[in-house]
């Protein structure tokens, strides 16, 4: 569904992926994993489109992405960032019903169709119940699973999240996370996500995609780690990673 | 839920449309009803009493309808725009540069030793200060092209018209009192002095204001999330921030230049309509701060009217509160 080809990302002079070429397949749960400053969120927005990337291409579902039109774009891929949305008055049912704007009218008319899929959306992730509740009054959990049902609603094949468990406390990470493996797998999206959560990258998904500067090691869970990567890549004087248990320790 | 909204568009109705015709029966010279009813519609009235009603009041009723529409959707605009509920019309500076323009038309013109007629000077003042708006938002529009982060704009709108103000203050103390009396009395806003020939202008403007402001609605509603949803939903930022600049400048600028710089409506009706709509859809809040506005301001003509006071200082008591209890709220 994603396809890199060549890919080299950065802002002004500095480069910081170079020459990436790897694909994330539909129905799969990917996980975007590297240190602070290493180019996550550089790479998340060059592949929405939010971002510029400085050479190579980005295939999503088969077209180039420096091809698509916006319109186009917004058909193919949806994005939830850590932004917090909390704007008073507004409900979840009309946060997910933006989610339609590739699909309404100028002035934003809902179909019923469109509705549906709202609905659906919501449900999808637990929230039908709160469909009329406004997110001011909500956690951040809560909060976060109406986003995603708001990508959801986007219908599009990609979704891309940037650090969505973020200030999550560690039941709500594991439950998103798993919600989003679910949505990969039964509905067939194809969903990439940067998160610092190591473990829950381990045991959820099925692939994890790796910074070691200036590459990108792209492989399945089980592979990566034993590929020895994570170990290098996440030591410090006090800390290590231990394969056996998939966790990091400290020395 | 929608039939709340169906009374409360019906209420605001009846309360504009009473205010408007209160606004036209009260006045300097008192008028019976009847007679005023009587000029308005080809009754029996003499020719004094059909301009007055004619002429002076109902000219000065659609200025202030005009006026709050205007101002009201603007501040709706420039909140959702920099997702900012203390923005209004007058963020980008445009009150800042139509005031520069009437400062030099006004103040600078006689230190440079130009002295115009009392004739032309009416038209001049609103052309100075239109001109004056057009520049800042050209200057606005120019930067935003090059700056994506739209809270450098909203500081580099506020430094602009900060530095403009300095200009303006270098002129008013260089500047006779006589000169200085009548930049005064334009800063204080007047809906009264719009003559016939201005209200073609005026209209057709604030007419073509609300147009794109209606076409960018969906836009807005899109806006809500961020910049970074609202791309990824299909919106082009730039050619929105671009509409809505311009809807803004004849708006805003429009208004300010005919009437002079009328403080916190913009700011404080959008949340009015907020407050009342419970709702942050633009599909409701436009038409609801469009409505809200014209009584606001028909209000604020009424009682200025009473009391003999400029319509600023009517604008700004009624507003201030209003903003006092948003950011009280917001805390």
């Amino acid at each position: 569904m994603i396809r890199l080809e060549n890919l080299t990302v950065g802002y002004g002079e500095r480069i910081l992926l170079e020459g990436l070429s790897t694909s994330f397949a539909a129905g799969s749960i990917s996980a975007l994993v590297g240190r602070n400053g290493t180019g996550k969120s550089t790479l998340m927005r060059a592949i929405t489109g939010l971002g510029e990337y400085m050479s190579g291409e980005i295939i999503l579902g088969g077209e180039p992405l420096s091809g698509m039109t916006p319109s186009k774009l917004a058909e193919t891929i949806a994005f939830v960032n850590t932004e917090r949305v909390r704007i008073a008055n507004l409900s979840c049912r009309d946060v997910v019903a933006l989610g339609r704007a590739p699909y309404t009218n100028w002035i934003g008319k809902m179909q019923p169709e469109d509705e549906e899929v709202v609905m659906r959306s919501l449900s999808l992730v637990g929230m039908e119940s709160y469909a009329l509740r406004t997110m001011d009054k909500m956690s951040d959990g809560e909060c976060q699973r109406v986003m995603i049902a708001r990508a959801l609603a986007q219908a599009t094949p990609i979704i891309l999240l940037d650090e969505p468990t973020s200030f999550l406390d560690m039941p709500n990470r594991y439950e998103l996370c798993s919600l989003m493996a679910d949505l990969a797998h039964n509905e067939g999206k194809c969903i990439l996500f940067s998160t610092h959560e190591l473990d829950i990258a381990i045991s959820l998904c099925d692939s994890i995609a790796l910074i070691d500067t200036p590459s990108l090691h792209h492989l399945p869970v089980a592979d990566m780690v034993h590929s020895g990567h994570i170990e290098r890549l996440f030591s410090s004087p006090k800390v290590y990673f231990d394969p056996v248990t998939g966790a990091v320790r400290t020395k | 839920m929608r039939s709340r909204k169906t009374i409360l568009f019906s209420a605001l109705s009846v309360i504009a449309i009473v205010l408007f015709v209160l606004d036209i029966a009260t006045g300097s010279v008192s008028i019976p009803l009847r007679e005023v009813w009587g000029a308005l519609f080809g009754g029996e009235a003499d020719p004094t009493t059909v301009k007055i009603v004619k002429d002076i009041r109902l000219m000065k009723a659609v200025v202030a309808v005009a006026t709050g529409v205007a101002l009201s959707v603007s501040g709706l605009l420039m909140q959702t725009l920099f997702r900012n509920p203390l923005a209004g019309p007058y963020v980008l500076g445009i009150s800042s540069g139509a005031s520069l323009g009437v400062a030099l038309f006004i103040l600078g013109a006689p230190l440079l030793g130009v002295t115009a007629n009392s004739a032309l000077s009416s038209l001049g003042i609103a052309g100075a200060a239109w001109a004056g708006a057009a520049l800042i938002l050209v200057f606005i529009a120019a930067v935003s092209r090059k700056i994506k982060d739209i809270m450098v704009i909203l500081i580099l709108g506020m430094m602009f018209s900060s530095g403009v103000s300095a200009v303006v203050q270098i002129l008013q103390y260089l500047s006779h009192e006589e000169a200085l009396k009548s930049f005064v009395i334009w800063t204080m806003g007047s809906l009264g002095d719009v003559t016939a020939s201005q209200l073609w202008l005026l209209i057709p403007a604030v007419v073509v204001g609300i147009v794109l402001s209606i076409a960018v609605i969906k836009p807005l509603n899109l806006l809500l999330l961020g910049e970074s949803y609202a791309r990824t939903m299909g919106l082009n930022v730039r050619s929105t921030r671009m509409i809505v600049f311009l809807a803004t400048a004849l708006l805003a600028g429009t208004v300010t230049a005919f009437c002079g710089p009328i403080g916190f409506v913009g700011l404080a009706v959008p949340h009015v309509a907020r407050a009342l709509f419970r709702d942050a859809d633009h599909r409701v809040l436009m038409p609801a701060s469009a409505l809200c506005g014209a009584v606001v301001l028909l209000f604020c003509d009424l009682v200025s009217k009473i009391l003999t006071l400029p319509i600023n200082t009517i604008t700004a008591l009624l507003g201030i509160p209003i903003v006092i209890w948003v950011v009280m709220r917001n805390k």
